[in-house]
């Protein structure tokens, strides 16, 4: 569970990839934070929230809680792409009819370690969400997403989506996925996959063939991986900057 | 303008290409037939340098230079260009988008000025004309959804924009309907027919050659040319079979 009251530890399953050297030195008052928002009924939401790789603490730990009323809709698109250890953590509880559209993106090397955590309560009928999250690792670095789905008793026709995949540009890389699904309605949608993988070296040999230089080639299919984050950004001059921003983040020794 | 010398090729350990010597001129249509599993598709790739064969013994130029020490993407600036008989798809990569930076690319490398969107759009429209594409297709993900015959069409299309100065088809025929046999055809004839390019067309079919006539038929088998001749030949395998003639 997301809401540890105790100091964590990576005993803690909601921290079991987390970066123990960090979260020993780091403050129980720091890490067990959590920002409040709250989505009035009808209402849009819309956030968008790059920790990308300047001058910044060796760890980042942000925890937000949010309460979505009735028919209101809670978007968050994000991009990790720096510190050494990351972690961003969303815990949503969606009412009748609510609905939480997720986008992230995880992108680093060398010993970087981001984490996408979320919580999703379907408290009432009729809610929606829908999460996709993308992770881009090279070096020895890990990109994790642990999304965990809470369908209650009396959450009808809720429909509940997750998908994770990542794209591990060097063999040292690594990725988790950890979706939990717990569901005491009958009438519910819920899907999640997970899928984890290298370049298409066919893709890459057909740009190739057309003249494309192989930096070129594996830029153009990382970008293409990464934009499944942010095709619900319905402002496209945002969603090109969300995407500029992390591709900006790839190393070019990595490709 | 293509020396193929002796070329030997193995791919996991499998030998598949065995000696195989061939010349194309400028100006000249080849076309190479020969049964399944003979190594023509591996000629192709070999010759557009895809990763994973090793080549053990044997020559390749093109235009003057050693075309087996190029990378793949150098090979297209050099002006060769490799029409797949499978067609890659790449989703989320539209059509249009990759075939702008990867002719801007081409062109840097040769030391010529990039193409502004609007030109290369003015370019992609008359060939995928040409071709008679839709261009709604050209602007969707790489091949993802087309049917294998808009496959072959659009690879028909990437030739047209990138204008090399030689192409290696890989059964660009299979796959089409009648019609769009004549328009691919003729597409060739367009944009290859020249005398300072040349065309090595793998086929299993005469259809294809009625349309692009070759100046040489060439039998591919075991690895090796086994038998060359003229436009007559093509014929004589459709009706007797690569049994009786090679
Ligand atoms: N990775 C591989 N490992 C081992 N053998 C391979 C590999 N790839 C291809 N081959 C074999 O190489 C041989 C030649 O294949 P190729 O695709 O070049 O034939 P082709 O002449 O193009 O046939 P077709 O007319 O069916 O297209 C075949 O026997 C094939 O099974
Ligand atoms: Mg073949």
């Amino acid at each position: 569970m997301s809401d540890v009251l105790t100091h964590p530890t990576t005993r803690d399953e909601d921290w079991r990839y987390s970066d123990a050297e960090y979260l020993a030195s780091t403050s129980s008052d720091e890490l067990l934070h959590w920002t409040e928002w709250t989505v009035a009924p009808g209402e849009v939401k819309s956030e968008y929230v790059t920790l990308l790789s300047g001058p910044q603490a060796r760890g980042t730990v942000q925890r937000t809680r949010v309460h979505v009323g009735k028919g209101g809709r809670l978007e968050v698109f994000a991009t990790l792409a720096g510190g050494q250890y990351q972690r961003y953590e969303l815990d949503v509880t969606l009412e009748e009819g609510a609905h939480f559209e997720f986008g992230g993106v995880t992108l680093g090397g060398d010993v970087k370690l981001q984490e996408f955590v979320t919580r999703v309560v379907h408290a009432e009928p009729n809610a929606t969400s829908n999460q996709t999250v993308r992770a881009v690792q090279w070096g020895k670095a890990t990109g994790n997403f642990l999304g965990r789905i809470e369908v209650v008793r009396d959450a009808q026709k809720t429909d509940a989506a997750q998908n994770f995949r990542a794209l591990l540009l060097e063999k040292g890389a690594s990725a988790n996925a950890k979706p939990e699904l717990e569901i005491f309605a009958d009438d519910v949608k819920c899907a999640h996959g997970a899928a984890i993988g290298a370049l298409d070296e066919q893709a890459l040999f057909y740009l190739a063939s057309r003249g494309l230089p192989p930096v070129e080639a594996r830029k153009l299919m990382v970008r293409a991986f990464i934009a499944d984050a942010f095709v619900e950004i319905s402002d496209d001059a945002m969603r090109d900057q969300m995407l500029e921003g992390a591709l900006a983040e790839l190393d070019q020794g990595a490709l | 303008m293509l020396e193929i010398t002796n070329l030997h090729a193995e791919i996991d350990g499998k030998k598949i290409l065995k000696g195989l010597t061939l010349s194309v001129g400028a100006g000249e249509v080849h076309a190479i037939m020969g049964p399944n599993g003979a190594g023509k598709s591996t000629l192709a790739y070999v010759l557009g340098g895809r990763p994973g064969y090793e080549i053990t013994e044997g020559s390749v130029t093109f235009a003057g230079q050693d075309l087996l020490a190029m990378d793949p993407h150098e090979r297209a600036a050099a002006g060769f260009f490799l029409g797949f008989q499978y067609p890659v798809e790449i989703p989320g990569v539209s059509n249009v988008q990759f075939l702008r930076e990867a002719l801007n690319a081409q062109r840097k490398q040769r030391g010529e000025e990039p193409l502004t969107g609007g030109e290369f759009l003015k370019l992609a429209k008359e060939k995928a004309g040409l071709l008679k594409l839709d261009m709604d297709m050209l602007k969707r993900p790489v091949n993802v959804g087309f049917s294998g015959g808009e496959k072959k069409r659009n690879e028909m299309v990437q030739m047209g924009i990138l204008d090399p100065k030689f192409a290696v088809l890989d059964e660009t025929d299979s796959g089409l309907d009648i019609d769009a046999l004549r328009v691919v055809g003729e597409g060739i004839n367009a944009i290859m027919r020249d005398p300072a390019k040349g065309v090595l067309l793998i086929t299993h079919y005469q259809r294809l050659l009625d349309y692009v006539q070759p100046d040489v038929v060439h039998v591919l088998a075991g690895g090796r040319i086994v038998k060359t001749g003229g436009p007559e030949l093509a014929l004589e395998l459709e009706e007797q079979g690569y049994e009786a003639v090679a």
